[in-house]
């Protein structure tokens, strides 16, 4: 369960380029939801996520991890309980470091690292049973480097590597949004199938209205650092785009263009 | 070249495989530029030769030097990790500040170590000579090293100091304490900078306060040679080609001061080295606009 309550966040305070980036974010998520997370560009979505991983420290607020406080805990520390895939292949991958390496590495994400072996070998059937469920041959590449492969297979890795250890909560930054609409449709099947099979509770951003209300059991929208929409259940089941951006407008009460939300 | 040369050379090129490997550490793996090896280097050796001098056991004496540095690289990693400060300007505060420190440990610009006791008068059989027991000694030192970093940086440990230098984001987000791996990544490197400092006394007759001068660059040097005479993204190689790189560097110095008709002396090293460095660095770029201009 994931409790985010009246986060705030500024950006070069007191200066002209002062930017408010949350305003007063609260969200609940229970255990085992998954929600999708929309919002133009600049509404906060980055930052929300950050400050729910620890990578910016919030100005007030707080979170709350499984009723365990984690607002003032470095980002090493909250991993235990958070697992997250990056917008960009490169950023959550070590390059210089082998598939299994990197493996490895996620292998270990929340408990302590001793000075018994990085990679056992019992360790490598599994790493190599989950890639092979990937079908894109990456069994046979344990030991390559990761650098060397694409950024999707990267971003297929990640995704496998997130989910090696349990986490209380899985953070997903348009994780698909800088591969091409084959591997991306990939990548978020994966995703789908690794959140239902480990009932991970998830929030995942995206652009696509569509993918919002169709991925996922709830959907939430952001603006101007704050949750102006949240639809569930029956409701979000009937829903379809042109009714989402209906709602957004009469929140807002203001005229918005489908471009500004990328519609697909 | 005389066999004596030869030796002599084979000899500093082990105890420079140390610093290199050391250098490996921190600007391969860690990424973290780090200068402290100028003043480290000298640390030990001014820690190894007091500690003799004031009639210590050499074996005891050359670990309280390997301790020394390694405490030097732990400040130099505070330095940068709590007090913010960039991390090249952290190695080159701290080089200075151990300029002072050396002179104060030693109380004079240098220490003689003549009659005294050393790790090598101390393990080397009466039978062998000086030229030929040392680097012998060395070797075992050398292959211990290189070994024991093998291992430990695939341990768990290792790979979240590899990890951290490689992409500290990343890292952290799998729960690495990426400053606690920066602290214990540079205690490792200056650590064995420390130990290389104090056998360099011990051979050399005594510590001299400006014996670390270009080390670094000598480091560096041995790094970026390996890199190009034996070039592998695998770890194992690449700790091999550290230590290859330091022994075949010294080489080539030795080969260019001993042939009387480049007229090279002893205080042409540094800028030799500098000029090596440049060479090393130089050629791969070459290479890719060759092959660049080849393809085209
Ligand atoms: N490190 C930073 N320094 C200054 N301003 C920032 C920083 N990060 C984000 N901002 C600002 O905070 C606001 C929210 O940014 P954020 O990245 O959270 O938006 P987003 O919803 O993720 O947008 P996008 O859809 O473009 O990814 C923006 O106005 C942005 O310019
Ligand atoms: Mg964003």
């Amino acid at each position: 369960m994931l409790k985010a309550t009246n986060l705030k966040i500024t950006f070069n305070p007191c200066t002209p380029i002062e930017t408010r980036a949350l305003q007063g974010l609260s969200l609940e998520i229970p255990t085992g939801q998954f929600v999708t997370v929309i919002g133009t560009n600049g509404a906060g979505k980055s930052t929300f996520l950050n400050a729910v991983s620890g990578d910016l420290a919030v100005d007030s607020g707080s979170i709350l991890i499984d009723d365990s406080e984690v607002t003032r805990l470095p980002v090493w520390q909250r991993a235990a309980k958070v697992a997250r895939v990056f917008q960009d292949p490169m950023a959550g991958t070590c390059e210089d470091l082998t598939i299994e390496e990197n493996m490895a590495l996620a292998q270990c994400r929340g408990s302590k690292r001793g000075l018994s072996w990085a990679v056992k070998a019992s360790q490598r059937d599994h790493y190599r049973e989950h890639l092979a469920k990937l079908g894109l041959g990456l069994e046979n590449r344990l030991t390559d480097r990761i650098g060397l492969l694409s950024g999707g297979q990267r971003q297929a890795v990640s995704l496998l590597m997130a989910a090696l250890q349990p986490s209380r909560i899985l953070l997903l930054d348009e994780h698909t949004a800088a591969l091409d609409p084959r591997t991306a449709d990939f990548v978020l099947k994966l995703t789908q199938r690794i959140v239902a099979e480990k009932q991970l509770t998830t929030m995942m951003v995206t652009h696509s209205m569509r993918q919002a209300l169709d991925v996922g059991d709830r959907t939430v929208m952001l603006h101007q650092g704050q949750v102006v929409l949240d639809v569930s259940g029956e409701q979000r089941k009937g829903m379809d785009v042109k009714d989402l951006l209906n709602m957004f407008e009469q929140v807002r009460g203001e005229e918005i263009s489908d471009d500004a939300l990328l519609l697909s | 070249m005389s066999l004596f040369s030869l030796f002599g050379a084979l000899e500093i090129g082990l105890i420079f495989s140390l610093v290199a490997l050391g250098v490996f550490i921190s600007f391969r793996l860690l990424r973290f530029p780090d200068l402290t090896v100028d003043g480290s280097f000298p640390l030990g050796g001014a820690v190894g030769a007091v500690c003799i001098a004031s009639g210590m056991d050499p074996f005891l004496a050359t670990v309280c030097a390997t301790l020394a540095g390694a405490a030097a690289g732990v400040l130099t990693a505070l330095l940068n990790v709590y007090l913010k400060i960039m991390d090249l300007l952290a190695s080159i505060l701290m080089m200075i500040a151990l300029y002072s420190i050396n002179l104060r440990i030693m109380g004079k610009p240098n220490i003689p170590l003549i009659m005294e006791p050393t790790v090598f008068s101390v393990l080397q059989p009466e039978w062998l000579v000086d030229y030929i027991g040392r680097p012998l000694i060395l070797i075992v030192v050398v292959v211990f090293a290189k070994f024991g970093l093998d291992a430990y940086f695939s341990t768990q440990q290792g790979l979240a100091i590899r990890a951290t230098g490689s992409n500290p984001r990343m890292a952290r987000s799998q729960g690495v304490n990426t400053g606690a791996m920066i602290i214990l990544g540079m205690a490792i490197s200056n650590g064995l900078v420390g130990l290389a400092g104090a056998l360099y006394a011990q051979t050399q007759g005594g510590a001299d306060i400006s014996m670390g001068i270009g080390t670094i660059v000598i480091g560096l040097a041995a790094v970026i040679v390996g890199e190009s005479i034996l070039p592998s993204r695998k770890l194992f190689m690449l700790t091999l080609a550290v230590v290859l790189g330091a022994i075949v560097y010294r080489f080539f110095i030795a080969l260019a001061l001993n042939s009387d008709f480049i007229g090279l002396k002893a205080q042409d090293l540094n800028l030799v080295t500098a000029l090596l460095v440049t060479v090393a660095l130089v050629i791969p770029l070459l290479k890719q606009r060759y092959a660049r201009r080849k393809r085209v």
